[in-house]
């Protein structure tokens, strides 16, 4: 199995170390041709999402990443991730990927004052440690989204069909169950 | 304290790959996240200004602070003098997402830098060599940049920083164990920290490039020599077209590898800033607060 990791900026190589760690091969997706080598699924990183979204269009891999995505390659976005991937971001007429039916708040914890981390159950793993940096919540889903996280009621973590979305940054603990948990769901397609 | 630091640790890590720019207005900051900068650095004057100048040079007016807060939704930073305490705790309680302790202000205190740890929020210092970059996160920094030379728009400075302290990581990772604590003594740093470098053959904290950027091939070298993103001052807004050159500076740093698309991104940019040569300084910033 081989993930591509986009690579154009934030906390990628902490996606390509967990993955490393499991034995699972990797490729950074910096420019289209990173495409042509096949790969089983795609993985979302954290960092800026206004940059990672100019990038995505003026180095040409939005509408290539789309199409993958559109034809069911699994795709797991960690707090910048997932706001590429929201229908909607609140209080913003961009959006970027736009696939997965649910709105999102940037910044919701405020600035990086509010960046905290906890334990939290996780729906089908158990407790993991969380940490939030800066991070995003889900605000309103369809109903086909399943929540599988949430902390002090916020909804911090959802499946829906291929796509998985967590507020929080897994790759930045030695907790690998989460990238566990989206590798069983590429596998089992 | 060691829950924060490492969050802090952790908004660094979120940085990388990214550039971040001074800005001095609203206006220009908004520019600067519409280009693709991964944060911004809230400033009166940008480095090459505070040089024309002359004169002390203090922390930015917070009415500013929170103007450029308000305009852009990515983390904003801003700059206390070296060893000012007070402007640190004004700034905190602004709620600024990162401070940097920097050398392009005059500094407050000429021996004491400021015990990092007692803060909630992260902090971001210069370094020219290990040993300042190996103390600067025994008291706690989250981040380290190479000082470079601010304001000049020459990159010498920066690469001379970024390559000494890249071959001091592979002398020592180069070491033996026994040998770590002559090593310590002699660089005067924290045994635990310079136990990391041993360890990993890296910092334990994100490090960026700053001091002398001004051209998107600029950029891509500082990269090159393993810097982790870079810091762009003087270098887009002193340019003759800042949006264009601040864009561009961003696309090299994400694909410093690819000389293809550089030369690409260096066409058309316009007028560089002017720069000026390490020789006709009289002024040497980098040599504040070791």
């Amino acid at each position: 199995m081989t993930v591509g990791v986009l690579a154009l900026q934030g906390g990628f190589a902490e996606h390509v170390h967990a993955l490393n760690k499991l034995g699972v091969s990797s490729i950074e997706i910096r420019r289209p041709k990173d495409l042509k080598s096949p790969m089983d699924a795609l993985i979302l990183p954290g960092g800026e999402s206004t940059v990672m979204g100019r990038l995505l269009r003026e180095l040409d891999l939005y509408r290539p990443l789309l199409d993958l995505i559109r034809q069911g390659m699994p795709v797991w976005g960690t707090c910048a991730g997932m706001i590429l991937l929201a229908n909607e971001v609140e209080g913003e007429k961009d959006t970027h990927f736009a696939v997965m039916p649910i709105s999102v708040r940037r910044n919701a914890f405020g600035r990086q004052l509010g960046s905290f981390s906890c334990s939290g159950l996780f729906t089908g793993i158990g407790d993991l440690p969380m940490t939030f940096i800066r991070a995003p919540i889900i605000q309103k889903v369809n109903k086909n989204v399943q929540i599988l996280a949430t902390h002090d009621n916020f909804r911090v973590a959802a499946r829906y069909d291929t796509m998985l979305v967590t507020a929080f940054h897994p790759e930045l603990t030695n907790d690998t169950r989460v990238l566990q948990y989206f590798l069983g769901m590429a596998n089992a397609l | 304290m060691d829950e924060r630091n490492t969050l802090n640790k952790n908004l660094a890590q979120m940085l990388k790959g990214g550039v971040i720019m001074d800005v001095t207005s609203p206006e220009q900051a908004k520019i600067a996240e519409d280009a693709g900068a991964c944060a911004v650095m809230a400033l009166e004057r940008i480095p090459a200004d505070i040089r024309a100048a002359g004169g002390v040079s203090r922390m930015s007016d917070p009415i500013l602070i929170q103007q450029i807060q308000e305009a852009v939704s990515i983390p904003v930073m801003a700059k206390v003098r070296i060893g000012h305490i007070v402007e640190a705790q004004i700034l905190e309680a602004l709620e600024i997402d990162f401070i940097d302790e920097s050398e392009v202000l005059s500094p407050a205190d000429d021996l004491y830098h400021i015990d990092k740890q007692k803060f909630s929020v992260p902090f971001v210092c210069g370094a020219r060599d290990l040993g300042e970059a190996l103390r600067r996160i025994g008291e706690g920094a989250s981040m380290i940049r190479t000082k470079g030379e601010p304001g000049t728009g020459d990159v010498v400075q920066a690469v001379r920083h970024m390559r000494l302290i890249q071959q001091q990581m592979r002398k020592v990772q180069s070491m033996r164990e026994d040998e770590l604590y002559e090593e310590s003594k002699q660089l005067q740093v924290p045994y635990d920290v310079l136990r990391c470098v041993f360890e990993t053959g890296k910092l334990p904290v994100v490090n960026f490039a700053a001091g002398g950027v001004a051209t998107p091939a600029d950029a891509a070298l500082m990269m090159l020599l393993g810097a982790e993103g870079v810091f762009v001052g003087s270098g887009i807004f002193k340019s003759g077209d800042p949006k264009k050159r601040a864009n561009a500076i961003v696309k090299a740093v994400a694909n410093y590898q690819d000389p293809l698309m550089l030369a690409e991104l260096s066409k058309n940019l316009g007028e560089a800033m002017i720069g000026i040569n390490e020789q006709e300084i009289a002024l040497l910033m980098a040599e504040r607060g070791v």
